[in-house]
């Protein structure tokens, strides 16, 4: 099963490598990772995607909590949440085929980014479904070069994997023993 | 107060409460080394970085204070993977300090520079590389808390040369490890408790699974009294031995790979497992497929990651096994159980026809048969260290150990050349302490230097050499598996006695199993360390052998009645 942490970690050198190192060494093949900044500063979060079962995933997160540059962990697969990936299509386009490619490009509610005489860069953002079906009708035309931002996801509502320092409900415990737990 | 980095360093030390440590100077950690004459703390020179690793590992696994070793860059440190790998095998709280060449430096391929950070990040707990001198002490009292706190291990502080030199204010109340922001609350609850109350009372064959984690938590007493309550049989994992007294008459003795027969059947029939901080280690379960399929499993651990990893759980409790067995304690009704532990005991069977210390003395010298004696001889009241191999599976089986920290040894990494120096370790922890190193001949010859450590600081153990001129364990697998094709496993040693000799070390070699009390007397009573090389039996092998992935009750047994030299023959 195809399953997404949402991972907040302090902005530090070679905490990449920590989390992306302890799934190869635990033997989890990662299908897909992107880190970028979050609203608060010093702080990144992480989406992966991994295909594992259900007591694999716990497997994870325990083992992800035991670094200590994470923050916090949500496993929101099963949770309500917004999946989305981002790909831009380069596609060869002469100028009887671009009006027809356009069409496809509306159709998709995707967008025309840069237009030269032989081809077009497409954006698109949606679920990998989505994408995945655009990539399809646009190879007939000749797709040339293609790059994909991998999942990013975001749990609906007031559930918050950012949770906000000093957020009492989850806040640290005050036992000495939870320290770094294991 | 301004102080140099490399003054921090052992002003954080001395803080820690660190009394000894073990090193090895070199280039880039020279500024801490010459700042180390002003502080009160004794320094062990070793020969070789793995042994000051191996030192602080069993430093800490004698005392359950945090051990820690020093080293130069690039070789000293990689010299040292081996012994983080082997403590974070084996949950040992151990500070690695390295030093590393200038911050400007890192990157270029500097003279003794390597990514030593990046080389142990698998390996240890957490690891820093510091660059500036204000990092220090903050770095230094969050890795001992690291290093102690939940299931212990190794963390490893690489420190460049200019932050060692540079100078800053020193504030260690300021230094206080911050608390990770969130973790979630995965202990137990109140039905969970229940759940395994409820299991626990209607159970008829359970049986008491126990593991290093009794040590680590000091729930000897509580375990104890818990299987006294109930009346459940209980085995040790190789690291839980001492856990729970070995003349205790619940005590079935070692489970797993070479343990007791009857406690492997015992396993396959029980109805109820009780894992108290252990790990189901593939040395223990033999194949998993097989493993214990009548048997409901109440797994404790605090560490969460363990919860059904190798064995699913039918209630998993993560916590501290002395507070989780706080909680149990009282809703676990007394019982009897006589039924089972009769039963186990017919398990037995012909067992102890089979045991070699009842076979008829035929002047042969049996490893089983020194380590026996030498449990006689220091009353059962030594620490052991031993190494990895053969011996260490006839120690495990003939020392009966009654006290926690008393067997010392190389579980899951399984690292030979651990022994020596890690009983320099333990005896420095214990000065009290009688230590002894049991050490087959291999595994002696990799770490051997640490005699002359030993000579220069004065250390009073013994070493018992079990030699019987092959890499043992090894052999007996080519033995049984690989028709006896001895590939590289016959060794041509050199004479340990007039080795020893040459290091300033009185030595004795032994023969015959009449010389064997009074060569461990003559050892005991001397004030120097002393190396017996015991000339052993060359092809006599570990039983009972569960085939590696094999059924844990499909075992290889001594062949009985006993020819005094197995042929092996006759054992599949």
């Amino acid at each position: 099963m195809m399953t997404t942490f949402a991972i907040l970690v302090e902005n530090k050198p070679g905490v990449l490598t920590r989390v992306s190192s302890l799934f190869r060494r635990r033997a989890f093949n990662i299908e897909s990772l992107t880190v970028g900044h979050t609203d608060r500063p010093g702080v990144s979060r992480m989406t992966i995607v991994v295909d594992t079962d259900e007591l694999g995933a716990r497997r994870i997160e325990a083992h992800i909590y035991k670094l200590v540059n994470v923050l916090r962990v949500e496993n929101i697969t099963l949770a309500p949440a917004v999946f989305r990936d981002l790909a831009m299509i380069k596609v060869a386009a002469s100028a009887e085929s671009r009006t027809h490619i356009m069409q496809l490009v509306d159709v998709f509610r995707a967008r025309v980014v840069d237009v030269a005489p032989d081809s077009l860069i497409i954006e698109i953002t949606g679920t990998e479904d989505k994408i995945d079906g655009l990539l399809e009708v646009l190879r007939p035309y000749g797709v040339m070069e293609m790059v994909r931002t991998g999942r990013v996801a975001m749990s609906r509502g007031l559930r918050s994997s950012a949770a906000a320092p000093g957020e009492a409900a989850a806040g640290p415990s005050e036992d000495e023993n939870v320290f770094h737990s294991v | 107060m301004k102080r140099t980095g490399a003054q921090i360093v052992w002003e954080c030390l001395v803080r820690q409460g660190v009394t000894d440590i073990f090193g090895y100077p070199g280039g880039a950690i020279l500024p801490t080394y010459d700042a180390m004459l002003d502080y009160p703390i004794r320094h062990i020179l070793v020969r070789h970085e793995q042994g000051a690793t191996h030192m602080a590992d069993g430093y800490a696994r004698a005392s359950g204070r945090v051990g820690v070793a020093l080293a130069t860059s690039g070789p000293g440190a990689t010299n040292m993977v081996t012994g983080i790998a082997t403590a974070m095998m084996d949950s040992s709280p151990i500070v690695c300090i390295t030093g590393q060449v200038g911050s400007k430096l890192v990157g270029s391929d500097a003279f003794q520079e390597s990514d030593v950070t990046g080389v142990t990040l698998p390996i240890t707990k957490h690891n820093y590389l510091v660059t500036r001198a204000d990092d220090i002490a903050p770095t230094f009292r969050e890795a001992f808390e690291i290093a102690a706190s939940g299931r212990p291990g190794p963390v490893h502080i690489d420190i460049t040369k200019d932050a060692q030199q540079s100078s800053c204010d020193f504030d260690w109340d300021a230094a206080v490890p911050k608390k990770p922001e969130f973790r979630p609350d995965w202990s137990a609850r109140p039905e969970d408790f229940q759940r395994a109350l409820d299991l626990i009372n209607a159970a008829e064959r359970p049986l008491i699974l126990a593991g290093h984690g009794i040590i680590l938590s000091n729930a000897m007493d509580i375990v104890r009294a818990f299987a006294e309550k109930a009346n459940i049989p209980v085995s040790p994992t190789l690291l839980g031995i001492g856990g729970f007294p070995a003349s205790h008459p619940l005590n079935l003795g070692m489970m797993g790979m070479h343990g007791e027969a009857w406690v492997n059947s015992a396993i396959q029939q029980a109805d109820l497992l009780l894992a108290f901080g252990m790990r189901f280690d593939d040395r223990v379960t033999g194949n998993l497929k097989t493993y214990a399929l009548n048997a409901k499993k109440i797994h404790i651990d605090i560490d969460a990651a363990e919860i059904n990893k190798n064995v699913r759980a039918d209630v998993g409790i993560v916590g501290d096994l002395k507070e989780s067995l706080d909680v149990l304690m009282p809703g676990v009704k007394t019982g009897d159980r006589a039924t089972w532990i009769a039963h186990i005991q017919d398990l037995k069977g012909d067992s102890a026809v089979r045991d070699i210390q009842n076979l008829p003395d035929s002047g042969h010298l049996y490893a089983a048969h020194v380590i026996n004696d030498l449990w006689r001889a220091t009353n059962g009241d030594a620490i052991i260290v031993t190494d990895v191999g053969q011996h260490q599976m006839w120690e495990a089986q003939y020392y009966h150990h009654d006290k926690p920290r008393s067997l010392i040894t190389s579980g899951g990494l399984g690292t030979m050349g651990f022994a020596l120096p890690a009983a320099i370790g333990a005896k420095l922890a214990c000065p009290d302490k009688e230590v002894w190193v049991v050490v087959g001949d291999g595994g002696f010859q990799m770490t051997m230097c640490e005699l002359a450590t030993i000579v220069q600081e004065g250390i009073d153990i013994n070493v018992a050499i079990i030699n019987n001129g092959y890499l043992g364990m090894v052999r007996q697998w080519q033995e049984f598996f690989y028709e006896r094709r001895y590939a590289a496993t016959p060794l041509v040693n050199p004479d340990f006695k007039k080795l020893a000799e040459a290091f300033g070390l009185p030595a004795q070699t032994v023969t015959m199993r009449s010389e064997v009390i009074p060569a461990v007397e003559a050892a005991r009573s001397n004030r120097k360390t002393v190396v017996i090389d015991f000339k052993v039996e060359q092809e006599d092998t570990v039983y009972p052998m569960v085939p590696a992935g094999a059924d844990l009750d499909a075992m290889i047994r001594r062949p009985s009645p006993s020819p005094i030299v197995e042929t092996g023959a006759d054992v599949l």
